[in-house]
């Protein structure tokens, strides 16, 4: 529930039994590290006012059952006083208990996965033609990077004409060709492949080119020593090409993860999570939750912190992988 | 690899590769096409490719709607997160960079840890607070609430590009007689200014697409930005698909532009930390 709070904690204990250890060092930490923590200072800080204070205060919400209508405000002159209570971990547990929440969470995980999966796997797909020698390739590639180059809510409204029911010319396609139309944004499970088809067009080129950077920086000799020595095609993809993309690939993934896991834009502007709330994932549900009819704050901050620790969580073992095959930061 | 491919293997790479492009092009040309068109020619329920192609939207979006002015406040909010965000990121990159002081991997965790925020964790904590600040509406809390994810983005990016510099350039600034200061101010900052420009660039793209924030916090169409005041174009009561597709071509053409000619240091702003151990 806490788990950014005790990360701080923890680290700053950490900070301070090697500060001890150093001291017994010859000279004092402070003398030694004072310019590089004086370098850290404005991120420290913004980081602590802009992040650290309104995190408390959302922990603080979300034990507690405020909504819209007991909060504190002002009107004209009349200052209302907040009339919410503290109620321990009950929208925690009542959110863990839900179908609501479970609901929610399973469509975030297949969301996710369906989302980085096939970005990853197309990225890479691309990124291997792409490296090839050949004629067109510098066109190829500017045509591939366009999705990434309009501004993603621009290219998110222009999915949303394209997949209109009635007007939208992926019907009118079908239509032309003699199929039935089909509710692209109607209909919850097209809906959700809908999304998710927005989702991957948005964030394949991004995937490519990082991908591509990373096949570049393998030294052609070691795929002529494998040629040489008879390694197949497959051979030389599972032994060079894979291992030599995995600092690029480890980021890229994990950066992904998080950003699909967050990604609020491409639901809100494509569905609003309709049809009936199916297409919401955990951040526009709890967004919704905060500004949409009743304003449910306390609600909507205890499912804030609940993704935030599933995403903590994920990060851990996640880097866990990564150590056991010694890439450390 | 210098051998000469197959021709059936040549033509399999050239037609996925053209199928791709085909999927990435077809829906920027159907805006453009259908911005083209009359104003109600997005309601025909045939495929239409030209039909009487006018600039009609685009001069009733640049006339007679408030787009020029949400564009203004889009690039007043994005350009103001942008510079302080990299302001006050650059030394923190520094230091991560180049130090191993106590408190090293917890600043990591920290950097690290805030980009993973959902939004829904402080848009309401924040929210309460400009509120009560009677800041709600204001390019102020938006732009703060963006230097949230900005400030430590910015860090991380400049991390891996100080890290693409030799440490030999500081060594022989210190030896020099350079403080640390000195040598961070007059050796790695003028050495990392592509590093800069690379994250202000996502800093920037990141705000001014930012979705959530802005349609919580922005209330009257005076200080809508873009990715909001777009939205009432095509609301539950009104689509003027038309207008958007006009308004979308008038914001995506200068910024696929301007994108295409950085994007090759984009992706290795991005990974250079990553691909240097």
């Amino acid at each position: 529930m806490a788990t950014p709070v005790v990360t701080g904690t923890a680290a700053g204990g950490d900070a301070r039994g090697r500060a001890r250890h150093d001291r017994a060092a010859k000279s004092g930490p402070l003398s030694r590290h004072w310019y590089a923590w004086a370098m850290v200072l404005p991120v420290v800080v913004v980081t602590l006012v802009l992040v650290g204070y309104p995190l408390v205060r959302g922990v603080a919400l979300s034990l507690t059952d405020a909504t819209e209508a007991n909060m504190g405000r002002t009107i004209g002159v009349n200052v209302i006083p907040s009339t919410y209570e503290f109620i321990g971990l009950k929208n925690y547990t009542g959110a863990l208990a839900s179908d609501e929440f479970r609901g929610r969470f399973i469509w975030t995980i297949i969301w996710t996965i369906c989302c980085v999966g096939l970005h990853y796997l197309l990225g890479l797909g691309l990124a291997m033609m792409l490296n090839r020698p050949m004629r067109f390739r510098a066109i190829y590639r500017v045509f591939l990077v366009l999705p990434w180059a309009v501004p993603s809510f621009v290219s998110i409204f222009i999915w949303r004409y394209l997949l209109n029911g009635e007007f939208g010319v992926i019907n009118g396609m079908l239509r032309d060709v003699g199929l039935p139309a089909i509710g692209w944004l109607d209909d919850p499970t097209m809906a959700k492949i809908s999304v998710i088809a927005i989702n991957v067009w948005l964030g394949v080129p991004f995937m490519m080119l990082a991908i591509l950077g990373g096949l570049q920086a393998i030294p052609g000799e070691l795929y002529e020593a494998a040629e040489m020595d008879g390694a197949s095609a497959f051979q030389r993809f599972r032994h060079i090409t894979l291992p030599g993309l995995r600092p690029v690939s480890s980021t890229v993934v994990l950066l992904g993860t998080i950003w699909t896991f967050n990604q609020f834009a491409v639901i809100w502007l494509a569905t609003q999570g309709g049809p009936g709330g199916e297409t919401n994932i955990l951040v526009t549900e709890a967004y919704r939750l905060a500004f949409q009819g009743i304003r449910d704050y306390a609600k909507s901050a205890s499912w804030g912190i609940l993704i935030l620790i599933i995403l903590s969580v994920m990060a851990v073992v996640y880097r866990r992988a990564l150590r056991r095959h010694g890439e450390v930061w | 690899m210098r051998n000469r491919r197959p021709i059936g293997k040549s033509i399999a790479l050239h037609a996925g590769l053209t199928v791709a492009s085909i999927i990435a092009l077809f829906p920027i040309a159907w805006l453009l096409l259908t911005s083209l068109k009359s104003r109600d020619a997005w309601q025909s329920a045939t495929v239409k490719w030209f039909d009487n192609p006018n600039i009609d939207n685009f001069t009733f979006v640049l006339g007679h709607t408030k787009f020029l002015r949400w564009l203004l406040n889009t690039v007043i909010v994005a350009g103001a997160t942008t510079v302080i965000g990299v302001l006050l990121a650059a030394t923190t990159g520094y230091a991560v960079s180049r130090f191993r002081f106590p408190g090293y991997r917890s600043i990591m965790w920290m950097l690290l840890i805030t980009q993973m925020f959902p939004v829904a964790i402080l848009i309401v904590p924040l929210y309460n607070l400009m509120s009560a600040l009677g800041l709600v509406n204001t390019f102020p809390a938006l732009i703060t609430c963006y230097l949230t994810t900005a400030v430590p983005f910015c860090a991380w990016m400049l991390k891996g590009y100080f890290d693409t510099i030799p440490t030999t350039i500081d060594e022989a600034g210190r030896v020099d007689g350079l403080s640390p200061f000195g040598t961070f101010w007059r050796l790695a900052l003028p050495l990392a200014r592509p590093g800069l420009a690379v994250a202000g660039f996502y800093a920037f793209i990141t705000a001014w697409a930012e979705v959530a924030y802005s349609t919580a916090f922005m209330t009257g169409d005076e200080s809508y930005t873009l990715a909001v005041g777009m939205q009432t174009f095509v609301s539950q009561f009104r689509a003027e698909w038309g207008y958007m597709t006009a308004a979308a071509v008038l914001i995506a053409i200068p910024a696929a532009i301007v994108f295409l000619l950085v994007q090759r240091n984009l992706v290795t702003g991005l990974t250079s930390g990553a691909t240097k151990s």
